[in-house]
């Protein structure tokens, strides 16, 4: 029996833009080192979900836990600030633009937040950066600036700024769909050595080889609602529900 | 009576002076209208909005109505009812305030120009809000606004030239002085008008330069 604390735990949300609800009563998990990622056409809330975890939009309703600590505690003002400031160090994210700060050098991009949040000095904090380079293949990128950078490369920095903060979970919002084809394949080949490292990750893909690849367990939503989960050789080969095949159908043909 | 410009050489001293306190002047006062137009900025975006609005108000009003106007008001005005403001201060001050107006307007679409993505990524690292307008947004809308704003700046430069009717012995009163002397406005006036074109050509080569280093990065 599996008794451990999820890392990730999201309890019945819920979330509406207007009238419009967006998420209808999700829930899902990840345990300690496990990955999980979530497919689904355009429009079904898989941002909206990954960035309620992050607390980038509040939810209406329901429950998102943090290895033990609820992310959308019930504080006010101030309180709730620093909070959620806290809690977001602890989960790295990473988006589908990038989101490269591009007045900073590649370096000062990966450095900033260990040194502003997590307080390490400069050279701590320049060795962590240099070592995140050298993990993602750009150890000779540290003084360019982004725009100088390709898709790939800007999104492999964004994955090393995420992890610089050593977070306990990973989120990952369609990390490669805003990529050139050719570009994509560099950029999980680093999400795969995560994998391999056992980071948490929870990730929202259109890739469903990549998802099939890394993935402990794949979850299909549609409509703001989880419609299949389960291991990848049943959710995406072998799916019970007529609207996972369906996608799948549109997604594998090409 | 022909134009002679031998007599300008006796006044160097003079002029030399006046072109240094205008170009004092104009870092206080260009200093005043950056940060005072930058915290408007702010504050009219991101404040409460019962300080917001008012502080709009006075906005236009300082936009709306003439410099000349304002530094009398703030001078003359003010000492009527008692205040009585250092000429020096009112001046570099009322300047500052005058085109602070205009620099928060650039500095507010600046920005709002900002990627949203910007502070996401910021607040998805865990910095809070101030944190993350201090170390990303308003670093960035400070390149977005710095052709405009150095624009501004250059205008700022030529209306020290107002400040000479409160006694401020900058270049125009300065050759005043010496045309009072020697009875030859045309000389020096012409004289001070080069030196304004002379500070201006650095201004706008300082200004090009920081412009192509901020194009870079963008
Ligand atoms: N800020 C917003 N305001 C209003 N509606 C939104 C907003 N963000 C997303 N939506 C809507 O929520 C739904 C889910 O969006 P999203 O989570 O981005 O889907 P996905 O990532 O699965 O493509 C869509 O119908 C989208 O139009
Ligand atoms: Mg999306």
């Amino acid at each position: 029996m599996n008794t451990q604390t999820p890392m990730i735990d999201v309890r019945q949300i819920r979330k509406a833009y207007g009238v419009h609800e967006v998420l209808k009563g999700i829930d899902l998990s990840v345990n300690k080192g496990k990955i999980v990622s979530i497919i689904g056409p355009s429009g079904s809330g898989k941002s909206t979900l990954l960035r309620s975890i992050n607390m980038l939009e509040d939810v209406s309703s329901g429950e998102i836990w943090l290895d033990g600590k609820q992310v959308n505690r019930p504080l006010k003002g101030r309180q709730f600030e620093n909070h959620i400031n806290h809690i977001r160090q602890e989960m790295g994210m990473v988006f589908q633009q990038f989101n490269l700060f591009p007045h900073l050098t590649v370096l000062q991009n990966i450095m900033i937040g260990p040194i502003r949040l997590r307080k390490l000095n400069r050279a701590e904090a320049l060795d962590r950066a240099q070592t995140l380079l050298s993990k993602v293949g750009l150890s000779d990128k540290g003084n360019a600036y982004p725009a100088r950078l390709s898709g790939g490369q800007k999104q492999r920095v964004a994955i090393a700024r995420a992890l610089a903060m050593q977070p306990k979970v990973m989120l990952f919002d369609e990390a490669t769909s805003a990529l050139d084809p050719e570009l994509v394949e560099e950029v999980n080949q680093v999400m795969k050595q995560l994998a391999a490292e056992h980071m948490t990750m929870l990730i929202v893909t259109h890739e469903m080889r990549f998802a099939a690849e890394v993935s402990d367990q794949v979850i299909f939503m549609d409509g703001g609602v989880v419609i299949e989960q389960g291991a990848p050789k049943d959710v995406l080969s072998n799916p019970v529900e007529e609207r996972t095949r369906a996608f799948l159908r549109k997604h594998l043909s090409h | 009576m022909s134009l002679d410009f031998s007599v300008v050489p006796d006044y160097f001293g003079i002029l030399w002076t006046g072109i240094l306190w205008t170009v004092l002047i104009t870092v206080l006062a260009g200093g005043i209208s950056i940060l005072v137009g930058i915290a408007i900025a702010v504050a009219t975006l991101y404040g409460p909005r019962l300080l917001a609005f008012p502080l709009r108000g006075v906005v236009f009003l300082f936009m709306g109505t003439p410099l000349l106007l304002q530094l009398y008001l703030f001078y003359y005005g003010l000492s009527q009812i008692g205040i009585m403001l250092p000429a020096f201060w009112t001046g570099v001050v009322g300047l500052g305030l005058h085109y602070a107006a205009y620099n928060a307007d650039i500095f507010r679409a600046s920005l709002q120009a900002v990627d949203p993505g910007q502070a996401e990524a910021s607040r998805s690292l865990g910095f809070s809000r101030s944190a993350t307008l201090r170390f990303f947004v308003l670093p960035q809308a400070m390149l977005t606004a710095l052709p405009q704003v150095g624009n501004n700046s250059i205008i700022l430069l030529k209306d020290t030239a107002v400040l000479s009717v409160l006694g401020i012995a900058e270049l125009v009163l300065n050759a005043q002085r010496a045309i009072s002397e020697t009875y030859r406005p045309f000389e020096f006036y012409f004289t001070a008008a080069i030196l304004y074109y002379i500070v201006n050509l650095a201004m706008e080569f300082l200004l090009r330069k920081a412009a192509r280093k901020a194009e870079a990065i963008r």
